[in-house]
């Protein structure tokens, strides 16, 4: 019985948030969204969380700008523009479709395409050079002497 | 045609590790300013404990070149940095004002500008924050040149010594000023 419980306990186990009680909105619709937004958000001190996983007090400051915009009335997207104009495209985990990013986002693309035909210029290069370049079949005197050749083997 | 062909990948090696290898260099916790040549953000801060009656604002910027420094009790750098704050402050270079940051409690600021000496004019109270994300600070110390006109004209991160003065603060600072700005 006891290990059942503790099995049904690992089911049981949640992500860890660092999102603290007395951070939390009454509206749970107001919450959900700044949840949204948070986990959209970088943590500019551990770079590779997002303000709703940091336990940075600056993930926490900014969880609670967040969540006091959310309050005044400013959609996600106004919310997210404010960070935005105070730390730049790098607090987003998901970096935004423009120019400056062109590279990022096609880069892998253009480098797969290249691989591709890399492989396939390697292949049709090999199967081609084992004929002779420039010339597909035998001249009239090669013919002769081939017939030669195979007559000769028949003796 | 075939040379090439097989010189190719080690090309593309070296360009892709070359790229890699400069990157380790960076420091990712250095990123640009968003707020480089944008007017210092409006901002309003109790004053520290016992000290700034009126408070700080980003209109006390107005008027003249200063610089906003973004320190706090708990930072290990500022300790380091703060010795060239108060040589800044004796020889009357340049006004320093500061944002007092994420302090845990109302005395600790004072308290630690008490004992190692004040080199600001203004100092705002910044538990919360508030002015920090407003000049997108990301760590202590950051410091932020602004002009006459509230302008920010630079930010730097980390400890000002002799070498920042000399290489890069001081010429801006000599800069705006002639140009009035």
């Amino acid at each position: 019985m006891r290990w059942l419980f503790f099995a049904l306990m690992l089911f049981a186990a949640l992500p860890a948030h660092a999102v603290q009680p007395d951070e939390i909105l009454d509206d749970p619709k107001l919450e959900a969204r700044a949840r949204e937004i948070g986990k959209e958000l970088r943590c500019l001190v551990c770079q590779n969380q997002s303000i709703d996983d940091s336990d940075a007090d600056l993930a926490r400051d900014l969880r609670v700008l967040v969540r006091e915009r959310l309050v005044e009335g400013d959609s996600n997207q106004e919310v997210i523009d404010y960070v935005v104009s105070r730390y730049g495209d790098f607090v987003l985990l998901n970096p935004p479709f423009k120019l400056k990013t062109y590279a990022l986002w096609f880069g892998p693309g253009i480098l797969i395409l290249f691989g591709i035909g890399t492989v396939f210029l390697f292949f049709r290069r090999r199967s081609t050079n084992d004929a002779p370049v420039g010339q597909k079949t035998l001249s009239a005197a090669e013919k002769e002497r081939l017939a030669r050749l195979l007559d000769e083997d028949d003796r | 045609m075939n040379r090439l062909f097989y010189i190719l990948p080690l090309a593309a090696f070296l360009v892709i590790g070359g790229y890699l290898a400069v990157g380790l260099t960076l420091d990712p916790q250095k990123l640009p300013s968003m707020l480089e040549g944008e007017p210092v953000p409006a901002f309003d801060l109790q004053g520290l404990k016992g000290r700034d009656e009126q408070g700080f604002a980003n209109t006390d910027l107005m008027g003249e070149v200063s610089l906003v420094n973004v320190f706090g009790s708990w930072c290990v750098a500022c300790r380091v940095e703060h010795p060239f704050l108060m040589k800044i402050k004796e020889n009357g270079w340049v006004p320093v004002h500061g944002i007092d940051w994420r302090e845990p409690n109302r005395d600790a600021g004072p308290d630690w500008l008490r004992r190692h000496g004040d080199p600001y004019t203004l100092v705002g109270d910044d538990p919360k924050s508030k002015a920090a994300i407003a000049f997108g600070v990301t760590g202590a110390p950051e410091t932020f040149v602004v002009d006459k006109q509230g302008t920010i004209r630079y930010k730097h991160v980390g400890p000002i010594d002799q070498k920042v003065w000399t290489e890069t603060l001081k010429p801006l600072i000599d800069h705006l000023r002639e140009q009035g700005g």
